[in-house]
């Protein structure tokens, strides 16, 4: 076991190397000029960075030597400063990269574990009925509704939500997280924050359930139709007690491990959903860098990103076999 | 039937001309002890002539009314079965004849044409001194020089966008880069797919390693995020946006083959130690033709599902971008671009006619897809069969 995650371990470090070399080609491909240009934009634009700034994130990048051990020299510079958990200051905001990921990442980590919680909640009855009543009314309803949930673009289905629900009926405010206007402390607060994260969560809700509930009706089927369960209904016991306690045990072992695969998606950010609703969360902030081509920051978010997935997926198959004792990891 | 059930070569001869029927084989072969054959009594012909003939005409009656069936013939019989997939092949079947045929019907308006027709009205005013002498007359121009956000009416079935164009005809026209785009990259990603994963199945040891630690690293990759700097390269490149959704479109060919890889590569594992296979090796076949004509055809089910599968969430990846910017330019419609326009709160609110029908679209092409590929999984799937 130990030898299998050690093994696991440095295969994770392997891909973040390449996943770095990879974003790393991306941005030398990139002409200094270009940079340039999109500094002096960002300058006219308000922002204040100071020329040391820029020098410094040159030298950092390695973007001046363009020499084949320029780049080399470049890129394992870059690296010596990423295992530090440097990832240099952004120009767009001003500040070190990581305060900035860690100051927006509560909005979409708030949206996102809200938004999975409901997932879950939902989906799984859902899936769980529609096994049970396989080729039933029930089960093709069920299928028909959440294949369009699947199939809904998060833009236009937000933009529809954010249309319905707070310009047309007013219920609800149509984008950023808080009221300016006014002072709020306590409940009242919580209460803003609710009203304002509604109709993204709602959104990111549905177009969700759909993946996770086919997911449940799949392994449901299978368990169903697995001897044991035949046993079960041989010796008598009652159907209910047939599908919740045998039957379903067995379904939730794909889905509790699907949990440690969701890391990645929790802390990332939604980058079009929170565009659509102009929450300031990580993934609005990330697109905003990256349109104003915002190197450090890119380059921080991206690693960020990719280490999160490794992560994921590691604990996935860690997971796998700590909730069912017939796996075997080797 | 399978060899260890015959002893004597005559009767394996016999049983390689397919029309002949086993029952001849069974009885030619010798069954012996060590073999454990078991004679199937049954299937000796004990009766009469005349109940044979009688027999032969009831056959032949039989064999009029019950259908041969070649196995695609099953499947595509399996697949119109389930009214789910009729219901999708019908929404995609329409969606394209709306989106190639549809200009071609529908020439009123292109697709980049201004809608110049504004109806502009002046009113004079007379501007008189105070004896009543007119000085100079004060004209105001009031209403549209063009025709835009035009409410939908006869001349534009579903009005105009902020620019005086029409959005029927953006919307035909936006739908052939959607799903030509789409077509493509998902072609092109199975083709790499096959490729890699083929020879990643067939050769294993090294080979296998590295291409499956390639993967690892892809599968990893932010895919939106490395997309968002791809667009930026490319504007940096100075290569005209116009063609800018091409180019991501086709990096994201290059960075999603790892997932069909491995269905591929799982795949051939275990069929390249059947028989079959050590047929193939001992008719000296060349490494090509084994895994592209031997191995990859009866990957073809999973690969056929996940192709149509992958077709949807392409349209989707594909308005995505559209929808942040990163896809055509305005003049060149696609459905994501056009749903962009309701960033602007006043299209939000008030012209539901501009931004509505391309989500419209987007969600009957994908369903479409969807529906399709879950019901061609039912029908290709021998598990599936009840």
């Amino acid at each position: 076991m130990l030898k299998y995650i050690l093994k696991r371990l440095g295969l994770a470090i392997l891909i973040l190397l390449g996943v770095s070399l990879i974003i790393y080609t991306l941005i030398r491909c990139m002409p200094v000029s270009f940079i340039d240009d999109k500094i002096a934009q960002l300058s006219q634009g308000g922002a204040t960075i100071p020329e040391e700034t820029v020098q410094n994130m040159k030298k950092l990048y390695g973007l001046e030597d363009d020499s084949f051990k320029g780049i080399i020299m470049g890129y394992l510079n870059w690296l010596k400063n990423l295992c530090k958990f440097d990832f240099g200051t952004s120009f767009k905001y001003g500040v070190p990269v990581t305060q900035v990921i860690k100051e927006h990442m509560g909005v979409s980590f708030a949206v996102a574990l809200i938004a999975t919680i409901f997932e879950f909640m939902i989906a799984i009855p859902l899936g769980v009925t529609a096994a049970t009543h396989q080729y039933s009314i029930r089960d093709y309803v069920v299928t028909i509704l959440v294949m369009i949930g699947i199939s809904l673009p998060s833009f236009f289905f937000g933009q529809l939500l954010k249309d319905i629900f707070a310009m047309k009926l007013g219920w609800f405010p149509p984008s950023g997280i808080l009221d300016g206007t006014q002072s709020l402390t306590g409940g009242a607060l919580l209460l803003d924050y609710a009203r304002h994260m509604f109709i993204p969560i709602l959104t990111v809700v549905i177009l969700s359930i759909g993946g996770r509930m086919r997911m449940t009706r799949t392994n449901m089927l299978e368990v169903l139709n697995s001897d044991y369960i035949r046993t079960a209904r041989a010796k008598g016991l009652k159907e209910k007690k047939v599908i919740y306690k045998h039957a379903f045990r067995n379904t939730l072992i794909p889905l509790v491990t699907s949990l440690a695969g969701l890391l990645p998606s929790l802390f990332s950010g939604a980058i079009i959903t929170e565009q659509v609703f102009d929450l300031p969360g990580i993934g609005n902030k990330a697109f905003q860098a990256m349109v104003a081509a915002d190197i450090p920051f890119i380059m921080g978010y991206n690693m960020f990103l990719a280490l999160l997935s490794v992560i994921g997926v590691l604990l996935a198959d860690l997971m796998y076999a700590w909730v069912d004792p017939r796996v075997k990891l080797s | 039937m399978t060899n260890n059930n015959i002893k004597g070569e005559d009767a394996v001869m016999e049983i390689k001309d397919e029309n002949i029927s086993v029952k001849n084989a069974i009885l030619k072969g010798e069954p012996t002890q060590d073999n454990k054959i078991k004679l199937n009594l049954s299937s000796i012909d004990t009766r009469t002539n005349d109940q044979r003939e009688k027999q032969n005409d009831e056959e032949e009656l039989h064999e009029n009314s019950v259908k041969l069936m070649t196995p695609m013939q099953m499947v595509l019989r399996r697949f119109f079965r389930s009214k789910l997939s009729i219901v999708g092949l019908i929404m995609i079947v329409a969606l394209f004849l709306f989106c190639w045929l549809g200009p071609v019907i529908y020439t009123k308006w292109d697709s980049t044409e201004v809608d110049n027709t504004g109806k502009v009205e002046y009113t004079y005013t007379p501007v008189k001194d105070a004896e009543g002498n007119i000085l100079f007359y004060q004209v105001v121009e009031t209403g549209k020089t063009n025709n835009f956000f035009a409410k939908p009416d006869s001349n534009h079935p579903m009005g105009t966008d902020k620019n005086a164009r029409d959005v029927l005809a953006r919307l035909m026209v936006g739908g052939r880069i959607s799903l030509a785009i789409s077509f493509l990259s998902v072609f092109a990603i199975t083709l790499l797919g096959v490729i890699f994963g083929g020879i990643s199945g067939y050769f294993g040891g090294a080979i296998d390693n590295i291409i499956m630690r390639i993967c690892d690293i892809l599968m990893c990759l932010p895919g939106f995020p490395i997309l968002l700097i791809v667009g930026t390269l490319v504007e940096a490149a100075g290569i005209d946006l116009q063609y800018r959704i091409y180019y991501l479109m086709g990096f994201l060919t290059l960075i999603s083959w790892s997932g069909t890889a491995r269905l591929v590569r799982g795949q051939i594992l275990s069929l390249r130690e059947q028989e079959y296979m050590v047929a193939a090796e001992a008719m000296g076949y060349s490494t090509g033709r084994k895994i592209f004509k031997h191995l990859v055809p009866n990957v073809m089910p999973q690969l056929i599902v996940q192709m149509t599968l992958s077709l949807g969430s392409m349209i989707l990846y594909e308005a995505s971008l559209s929808y942040l910017g990163l896809g055509a330019p305005e003049e060149y419609a696609a459905w994501g671009t056009m749903i962009n326009s309701a960033n602007d709160v006043n299209i939000l609110q008030n012209y539901f006619n501009i931004w509505g029908p391309p989500g419209i679209c987007i969600i009957i092409a994908v369903l479409g897809f969807n529906f399709v590929g879950d019901g061609l999984r039912d029908a290709l799937d021998p598990k599936m069969r009840r």
